[in-house]
């Protein structure tokens, strides 16, 4: 197998300690982190949108196209015989990173998006009608709404909402009473890319399961940063994408569980998703290629099982951790700064910290720590009901990765300042 | 203009703490709204035309310092100016925005209100400064809602 291993050996202290993790030493396998913007050093705090990418994941990329590009899942030649294996390969490195069950529950997907719209087409359209509900909640990125939205419209069923407090946690007596005998889904954030909310999904789901109902999680903002176990979490579909975790962009993945994804019905028709088609009749290959129609994006593919080779071996735990102290020591010192509000104060949080900053728009905020060499999301981050809920038009967010340090949370802080004394 | 912080430069942050003509018109007979989708900029226009006078005009909303600094310059500019002189502004305004007036070299109407300039080098808050012209624009028109989506 060609995969390139991680270039250094997991870090000696990291189990011991892991806020010690030597950072230093993985920002060097980040080339874009030495960059620099308008003369200063870069600091990259817009993980929760795409994260970057390491050298090793750049290098087997650039392997695959120079050595390796084929098309998959139809060649005999021996081109076309290894990419297919190096891809399927990919596969299974994300069957155990989230410890799914087989390989076979794993489609490829564009991303969450894309992942959440199959399970809105290949199961909501064919098992969910007229009167049914579907569950989501008041944090929801738009991508995790407007599907169910669209398939409320087109078969006359209901969105309920689950509500949330002012910290940012779902009201879970509220939610246990949205249940009905009309409830027929529930699609749930994982982690919230807005207030950074890490919900008690698993809880959640138990209760769904109670009502015979399935639950899609979407685990965009989860998968990166903490570990994530799906047999554990026993939700029925979970989506996820590859560029928020150090892997390429144009690649997703959606698990599902055997016995509904088998029983779905196919979202694109094409190549690939065939055993036979003739005129008159198609028969739908097996899953997971049933929802895999034409060419993937096979570099990206591979490209994301490296990604997943490279965070294993820093240890999901030990993320979670470092990121953990970081969204701690970055609270703390954003609470010291007079008129800044914090917005998402939920106990369990991810490393997001969004904020708003008295008679200062979100947008100019972001306009100037650029100028500091500071990149921070600004804007409704995709979720324009949790702004409502908030009664605001926009925030400002940094979001952060195990490459940050407690160095680049001061130059947020000393920019967050300075941007206060352009508006003094 | 080499550092866009200078675009945060006195004139703009005093309209963005103190904007005028801000609020309701009496008796204004036009109304638009413009608003920028992507980062929350919503404003409001009432506008007052005597036959071919802009005799009136204010605003409302919610939006960042460029956005609100623009919309409270932009009234000061156009009120009592003729509906056509207007449009020249919101033409002008437009261009130099995107990069296409250059302010120092080319003949033009705008005034003060050439501290927009700098904007133009900062693709993504070109649509603030922009927002309130637009909404005149459809003000004028009749329309009823903008957005400057439209244009990009």
């Amino acid at each position: 197998m060609n995969v390139p291993t991680k270039n250094q050996p997991p870090l000696e202290n990291t189990l011991i300690h892991p806020v010690s993790m030597n950072v230093e030493h993985l920002r060097a396998d980040f080339p874009i982190l030495k960059h620099s913007i308008h003369g200063k050093p870069m600091v990259y705090l817009d993980n929760a949108a795409s994260s970057q990418m390491p050298q090793q994941v750049i290098d087997r990329l650039t392997h695959y196209q120079a050595h390796e590009h084929a098309n998959i899942h139809r060649g005999v030649h021996t081109l076309s015989q290894n990419a297919t294996i190096e891809y399927e390969n990919a596969r299974l490195k994300v069957m155990n990173f989230i410890g799914a069950k087989e390989a076979r529950e794993i489609i490829f997907t564009r991303g969450t998006t894309e992942g959440i719209n199959l399970v809105m087409h290949g199961y909501g359209r064919r098992f969910i009608g007229e009167g049914d509900e579907i569950i989501i909640s008041a944090m929801e990125h738009h991508s995790n709404i407007v599907p169910w939205q669209m398939l409320c419209e087109e078969k006359k069923a209901r969105l309920r909402i689950i509500p949330m407090n002012d910290a940012g946690e779902l009201l879970l007596d509220e939610y246990a009473k949205l249940f009905n005998k009309n409830t027929k889904f529930v699609a749930l954030t994982h982690v919230s890319n807005a207030l950074g909310t890490i919900n008690p999904v698993r809880g959640m789901i138990a209760t769904a399961h109670q009502h015979g109902v399935p639950v899609l999680l979407d685990g965009a903002q989860a998968a990166p940063h903490i570990a994530v176990n799906i047999q554990d979490l026993d939700c029925d579909f979970y989506a996820f994408s590859s560029h928020k975790m150090c892997g390429p962009t144009g690649v997703g993945i959606l698990y599902g569980k055997t016995p509904l994804l088998e029983k779905m019905q196919p979202y694109q028709g094409g190549g690939d998703m065939i055993l036979n088609v003739t005129f008159e009749r198609t028969t739908y290959n097996d899953i997971p290629h049933k929802f895999e129609a034409g060419t993937p994006a096979i570099a990206a593919g591979i490209g994301l099982g490296a990604a997943i080779d490279y965070l294993t071996a820093i240890g999901l735990d030990n993320i979670a951790a470092y990121e953990h102290a970081l969204l701690e020591y970055a609270t703390q010192a954003a609470r010291n700064i007079p008129g800044l509000k914090i917005i998402g104060t939920a106990q369990h949080k991810a490393a997001v910290l969004s904020f708003i900053l008295d008679g200062i728009h979100p947008h100019d905020i972001g306009t100037l720590l650029d100028q500091e060499g500071i990149a921070v999301r600004a804007g409704h981050h995709c979720a324009q009901p949790v702004m409502q809920r908030f009664g605001i038009p926009a925030t400002a967010r940094a979001s952060f990765a195990f490459y940050n340090t407690f160095a680049e949370v001061d130059a947020l802080i000393a920019g967050i300042h300075s941007v206060k004394k352009v508006f003094a | 203009m080499s550092d866009p912080r200078a675009l945060y430069q006195e004139v703009i942050l005093d309209h963005n703490k103190k904007p005028r003509n801000f609020g309701v018109l009496e008796n204004a007979n036009r109304h638009a709204e413009g608003h920028n989708p992507v980062c929350g900029d919503h404003i409001t226009l009432h506008v007052k035309i005597d036959g071919e006078e802009v005799s009136g005009i204010s605003f409302e909303g919610q939006s960042c310092a460029i956005c609100k600094a623009s919309a409270s310059m932009m009234t000061g500019q156009v009120k009592g100016k003729t509906v056509a002189e207007a449009e020249t502004l919101i033409q002008e305004f437009r261009e130099m925005a995107t990069g296409k007036l250059d302010v120092h070299a080319q003949p033009h109407h705008l005034g003060r209100l050439t501290v927009f300039a700098g904007v133009s080098e900062l693709p993504s808050r070109v649509k603030c400064a922009i927002l309130p012209w637009h909404t005149l624009h459809a003000a004028f028109k009749e329309l009823d809602n903008t957005s400057t989506e439209k244009d990009f």
